[in-house]
Formats: structure tokens, C-alpha cells, sequence
């Protein structure tokens, strides 16, 4: 194999399941273009009707969080747990709320 | 397994003591140790990265040089129903390779370097898929017995400490007890035929079983790297466990087609509660491994054919994409 042959650009694969639920991520693919993305990503991720819906995103215009700094970043989150209903202590005389 | 050569001798670099570790190493074993999953960007040891691009990608080549067994009987199915699910299962596999390809390229080489890998000759592949199929019975056998087999040992990769090939494995998983089934389906039809074809099916069994016990790799006690593939929690079950159980499972499934073990030493050992079997030939394990099975030159030509032949596909998709992309730039500008 030659240095200058061209590798396919990478996809990321998103399947919504049924309709009325998310695009999900499954999976990558190598890809010519948007339209073969889709056309690949069909036959290699919804084999078996597994989704409705197919979104393709090149996988260098995805932006992620650098896991490195998820102690500052993401664990902060943690510390406020009176967002969560079960918080508060309701009389039980108060039986739906 | 697919990726039985990982466990002849010098492959992989020894385990670290914890003393020895550092600070992120650490943090790293105690998230395994935990049954955490380690994803592509966070920090991983080197051998760690290593030994599972080696693993992940030598099982996708599995996948991919497994398409050609059975590719080779898709023209000659008995039956347009056969032929149709043939195709739908050589798909998969190929699909398979996929999968396993995209997990491997997370931990940093590319597809094209993979491939060119596979193609010089350099990557492995498990040994399984150099033997030859010579009639369709052993399209039923390889279902029945090397989908079997690779079932039992994907199924504890589904709980792998990394993130993507633990992904990719459960996908696998669920396609691949189709491929089984159909396997012991003509396996069966075989079976309850014509004395011709009962005898075709056990020619098949008859040829299929020992290389098929084959790909669970070397004995545990000369697989050099099992211990560290364990503490990563990579692979979590021993050859010799996962061998036993794919045997304890057999037996009873070819009794019950009425076919004949190809091992006089089977016998059940009520003491252990499994049954035991014959020596297993490992000199011709080690000569299919090294290149030297009955059809690893032919497998390897094929592939590199294939490869060389679907070039000018590739490069027009290249060029058209291209010749798209500058076309939209024209009008919009």
C-alpha cells in the first residue's frame, strides 16, 4: 500500500430507534462522503431494522470534553444534591407532590 | 480464540507491581478493579493500549478472512432459501470486522495501517479459517461449531474493561446465535437425510472438531500472558475454561444430531462433572498459526486480491466526493 492512497474520512453514527426517541450514537465508519455515510452506515448498523433515522457527523467536527479534567469539570455537579426531589422531607399528611 | 496467537510466547510486556505504579496507573487499575470501563481518551498504559489494539484488530481480521470459508459455497447453496441466509451471515461477519475495526482505530492506528498489516502478511488471524471447505456440510459445521465456539468466547469479551470492544463484542453477540442456529439447522437437515448426507455431516464434524478446539488457543499452562490480560480484565475467562464449556455444550448437541465425536478418549468424568477428551494436537496449531496451514497462502492472496482489485472503486468515490465538494464551493461563491 502506497503513502499517498487517500483513507476514507471518518463518521460517527447516530440511530434514532424508533420515532418519539433519540439519535443514539452506535458506531463509526470510513466514508467517502455524507451520502455513502448514510448509505454505509445502514448496512452496517441497522442489519436488522434497528432505526428509522440515520445522522452522519465527520468525527473531526465533534468537539468532547477533555476527560483529564473531569474532577473540576463534571464532579462539581455532584455537591448539589438538593436538585433532587428526594431532598426534601415531606410530612406525610402531603401524599402527592 | 480469534485471537489465539495473542498467547504465544513473547507478545506482550509483563505486569507492573502496584509499588511500582505510578499515581495514574493506579487510578487507572483501580477503575478496572472496579469493573469501570476505560474510554479512548483517557490516560491507559502503553502495554494496556498495545495488547488490545494487537487483540481488537487481529479479531477483526478473524472476521473479515472468515467471510472467505463460506463466501466460497454462497454460489452453490442447495436451496435459494439457503443462499439467501448464507449471504445475510457472510454479511454479517464482514459487518463484524467493522465494528472491530472502529474500536481498534480508538486506540490510534489507522484503517489503512491495519489493513496494510493484514494484507503483507504481518497481522494474524485465528488459524480456523485456514482450513478448506470442501463440501456444504461444512458450511453447517462451521455455524454449528466455529460460530459455537467463538460465541463462548465473546460472550465474557462483553464485559471487557474497554469501553468500544466491549460495545462492539455485545453487538456481535446479539448477531451471531443466528449464525449458530443456521449452522445446527443444516446440520440437522444433514442428518435426518439420506445415508449419504448423514455421512456427508459427519465428514464435516469429523474434520471440523480438532482445529475447531484449536481456537481457544494454547493450554493455560503455556499461554504466556494470560495473568496481565486478566488483571486489565481483558480476557476474563482461560483458554482451558472456555474450551470445557464449548465441549461440556457439544457432546450433548451431537448426540442429539447422531453424530460420532471424532476423539475414542471422550468420556464423561462424573468426578469433575465434564467430560474429558483426547490430546489435542498442538504441533499442527502451531504450524496453522505461523503460516503453514493447509490454506494460508490461498486466504492471504485472496484478500490481497480483493484489496488491489476494489482500488479503482475507492479512488473514483475519492475523486466524485471531491469533484462534489468543489462543485458546492463554486456555487456558492
Amino acid at each position: 500500500m502506497s503513502a499517498n492512497e487517500k483513507e476514507w474520512p471518518l463518521w460517527e453514527v447516530f440511530i434514532r430507534s424508533k420515532q418519539g426517541l433519540d439519535h443514539k450514537h452506535c458506531g463509526s465508519l470510513h466514508a467517502p462522503d455524507a451520502k455513502m455515510a448514510i448509505r454505509l452506515a445502514r448496512d452496517v448498523y441497522t442489519r436488522r431494522s434497528e432505526g428509522v433515522s440515520i445522522w452522519v457527523v465527520p468525527s473531526n467536527a465533534i468537539t468532547a470534553a477533555d476527560p483529564s479534567e473531569r474532577e473540576s469539570f463534571v464532579d462539581p455537579m455532584a455537591d448539589k444534591i438538593f436538585r433532587h426531589p428526594t431532598f426534601y422531607e415531606l410530612p406525610d399528611e402531603v401524599k402527592h407532590m | 480464540m480469534y485471537t489465539q496467537m495473542m498467547d504465544l510466547p513473547g507478545q506482550v510486556s509483563k505486569g507492573t507491581a502496584t509499588a511500582e505504579m505510578s499515581a495514574e496507573e493506579r487510578a487507572f487499575q483501580a477503575t478496572v478493579d472496579a469493573e469501570g470501563k476505560i474510554e479512548p481518551r483517557d490516560w491507559m498504559p502503553e502495554a494496556y493500549r498495545k495488547t488490545l489494539l494487537r487483540q481488537i484488530s487481529q479479531h477483526a481480521h478473524s472476521e473479515i478472512v472468515g467471510m472467505y470459508p463460506e463466501g466460497n459455497w454462497i454460489s452453490r447453496a442447495p436451496s435459494l432459501k439457503r443462499k439467501a441466509i448464507l449471504i445475510a451471515k457472510v454479511q454479517d461477519e464482514g459487518g463484524h470486522g467493522l465494528y472491530l475495526y472502529s474500536a481498534a482505530e480508538t486506540l490510534g492506528q489507522s484503517r489503512d495501517q491495519m489493513m496494510a498489516a493484514l494484507n503483507s502478511g504481518k497481522a494474524k488471524y485465528s488459524s480456523i479459517f485456514n482450513y478448506p471447505t470442501l463440501s456444504w456440510s461444512d458450511v453447517g459445521a462451521i455455524g454449528w461449531l466455529v460460530d459455537g465456539a467463538a460465541i463462548m468466547n465473546q460472550i465474557p469479551l462483553c464485559r471487557c474493561s474497554y469501553g468500544p470492544y466491549a460495545r462492539a463484542m455485545i453487538r456481535v453477540c446479539k448477531e451471531e446465535s443466528f449464525h449458530q442456529r443456521q449452522g445446527f439447522d443444516i446440520m440437522l437437515t444433514l442428518a435426518r437425510g439420506t445415508q449419504k448426507q448423514k455421512e456427508m455431516a459427519q465428514d464435516a464434524l469429523n474434520r471440523w472438531w480438532w482445529p475447531v478446539l484449536q481456537m481457544f488457543g494454547p493450554p493455560d499452562k503455556d499461554s504466556v500472558h494470560s495473568g496481565q490480560s486478566a488483571a486489565w480484565k481483558i480476557k476474563r475467562v482461560s483458554n482451558d475454561d472456555l474450551r470445557q464449556k464449548f465441549i461440556d455444550a457439544t457432546v450433548p448437541q451431537a448426540e442429539l444430531l447422531g453424530l460420532t465425536i471424532p476423539d475414542p478418549k471422550l468420556a464423561w468424568d462424573p468426578e469433575r462433572g465434564h467430560y474429558d477428551i483426547g490430546e489435542i494436537d498442538w504441533e499442527e496449531f502451531r504450524r496453522v498459526v505461523n503460516g503453514d496451514g493447509p490454506l494460508n497462502r490461498e486466504r492471504l492472496a485472496t484478500r490481497v486480491e480483493a484489496y488491489e482489485e476494489g482500488q479503482w472503486v475507492r479512488d473514483a468515490a475519492v475523486a466524485y466526493a471531491e469533484k462534489q465538494r468543489t462543485r458546492t464551493h463554486k456555487e456558492a461563491a
